[in-house]
């Protein structure tokens, strides 16, 4: 089942073009990584998934991505980017918790919605600290500022805040570059188990983390998409000498 | 090796001597100012009493109080801050994170960076026309606090915007990326979060103005004044009156300005003692101002 799927997308800065004419299917309930060396448009094309890129000035979209069931083009400038991002959740690359108490960080999704119900807020609020596999750990502390939690932990906190309000993808970008490798495999882990749940898109520079946790894997070079296959296929029989080049090391 | 000794030595001698140019030129502001405000304490003390804030200006130097000058301070000061604060942080907010980047904004910034050097004489002048002479809102209170208003607005929307500008701007994706609309960012995070910062250059801006006569003068505020405006709140109904905005009013540095214009000596005494007064209010400002600062910083690093 294909969740979105992005058709003759190209992304502009102003002149420069970072993304050249991307079509790769994002499967649903898999975990899809991006891979490729720095200025790829790896993040450039995460991005586009949740329309961050409209917060800034002098950029535009090309060709479409279709999100599914619907079929609605996310980048379409009629499509309101706050219903996208209500859909479609981030984890970035540093932990960027609010300076807030840790349950006000996971409960802000909600309350952007306007749910107020003290008991639903707290039930979704478990929850979502539940999955992100942070509830043992917090459950005693919520009313602490989340500046109190651990590089890895308060990754966990971003990533309960993502999953509070149900959405059907979750971006990461290079969400562990920041961590330890204790807290790394912890979070790898989690986005393990979440693919039951969402579907998930991930922009990596480790090689060996997206052989870890991704069913699909994309290699982008200079803003194009070089290769996309199954991930065991394409680590251990690239098709492209690019993609072989890159994921042996020679470049990148 | 020895050449290299030397060539160490040499510059260890710059160090130490830039480190007592410094020390001197520092010494130099710090004890002016120290001298300045001993001087002023010297003189003004002996005048301070009770009696000297509940008493109006006399021609008699040993009966002559502050009473409507300090009122008038206050009063201007207060329809000098319900104007600039909320215009100003409005504005910071709106360039900051609304407006768009183009040619327009770019001037408009430029030109609130340049406002800020204005000479406040330049805004008596503009106030006396503007609100004097157009609006007729008279020599009064309300036309005082306006041109007060008007000077310290291009220093809020600047503290507003350096204030707004040292928010990460991983919060406010942070904020987006759940499906935040900018106004529900700017309530929950950008101005809370900023509320220290802006608060600081609020209080700074307050402080400039508590202490401007020019700009008062040239609109004409008067110099001797021997009763308080009409009280805002009334023993009757509505309970409230705006009256005291139209009253003519005096302020301390005008007061002071009166008597140190006189030829007795026992006027300059009042003046001191006035200055110290003055001196301990914006004193008393930039204390809360820091306050504040470290209360906001303690709770938030990025």
């Amino acid at each position: 089942m294909v969740k979105a799927e992005a058709k003759n997308l190209s992304f502009y800065y102003g002149s420069v073009q970072a993304l050249k004419n991307i079509t790769l299917p994002i499967l649903e309930h898999r975990v899809t990584a991006l891979i490729g060396p720095s200025g790829c448009g790896k993040s450039t094309y995460l991005r586009c998934f949740n329309r961050m890129h409209d917060l800034y000035p002098y950029k535009h979209y090309e060709g479409e991505i279709i999100l599914h069931p619907e079929g609605i083009n996310i980048i379409s400038p009629e499509v309101d980017p706050i219903e996208i991002r209500m859909r479609v959740s981030m984890v970035f690359q540093k932990p960027n918790p609010f300076p807030k108490s840790i349950y006000e960080n996971v409960a802000y999704g909600l309350r952007v919605r306007g749910i107020t119900k003290r008991r639903l807020v707290d039930e979704n609020v478990e929850k979502a600290l539940t999955e992100a596999a942070l509830w043992e750990e917090a459950k005693d502390r919520l009313n602490d500022l989340a500046f109190n939690l651990s590089g890895g932990q308060q990754q966990r906190l971003c990533i309960a805040r993502a999953l509070a309000t149900n959405p059907e993808i979750l971006l990461f970008d290079e969400p562990t570059s920041a961590l330890d490798p204790i807290a790394t495999a912890r979070i790898e882990e989690l986005i393990h188990e979440l693919k039951n749940r969402v579907t998930i898109l991930i922009v990596t520079h480790n090689m060996q983390q997206a052989a870890r946790v991704s069913d699909q894997t994309a290699f982008l070079y200079l803003g194009e998409l070089i290769e996309y296959g199954e991930t065991k296929t394409l680590f251990t029989n690239p098709k492209e000498k690019r993609t072989e080049d890159y994921i042996t090391g020679r470049f990148g | 090796m020895k050449d290299l000794k030397t060539l160490i030595a040499r510059r260890k001698f710059l160090d130490l001597l830039f480190a007592i140019v410094g020390l001197l030129a520092l010494m130099v502001g710090v004890f002016t100012l120290l001298a300045l405000i001993i001087d002023l304490a010297l003189d003004g003390m002996s005048r301070l009493s009770l009696s000297f804030f509940f008493s109006y200006p006399s021609r008699f130097p040993e009966e002559a109080g502050i009473l409507s000058a300090w009122v008038g301070t206050i009063l201007v000061m207060f329809v000098t801050a319900t104007t600039a604060v909320p215009l100003g942080i409005a504005s910071g907010i709106y360039l900051e994170e609304y407006a768009p980047k183009n040619w327009f904004t770019d001037i408009i910034e430029i030109n609130i960076a340049n406002l800020a050097g204005v000479p406040s004489i330049i805004y008596g002048l503009m106030a006396l026309g503007l609100f004097v002479y157009k609006l007729h809102l008279g020599q009064s209170v309300l036309t005082a606090g306006l041109t007060l208003g008007l000077l310290i607005l291009p220093i809020v929307i600047m503290a507003t915007r350096e204030a707004i500008r040292a928010i990460p701007t991983s919060i406010r994706e942070a904020a987006y990326a759940v499906g935040a609309t900018k106004w529900q960012t700017v309530q929950d995070h950008v101005l809370p979060y900023s509320l220290g910062g802006i608060l600081t250059g609020v209080i700074i801006g307050l402080s400039r103005a508590i202490g401007e006569s020019a700009p008062l003068l040239t609109i004409g505020a008067l110099t001797f004044i021997a009763f308080l405006p009409d009280p805002p709140l009334q023993t009757h109904f509505p309970f409230f009156s705006f009256e005291w905005l139209l009253s003519p009013f005096t302020v301390l540095p005008i007061q002071m300005f009166n008597w140190v214009s006189r030829p007795q000596a026992a006027f300059h005494l009042n003046a001191a003692a006035a200055g110290l007064v003055l001196l301990v209010m914006t004193l008393t400002m930039n204390g809360v101002a820091i306050y504040v600062r470290y209360l906001f910083r303690k709770r938030i690093q990025w």
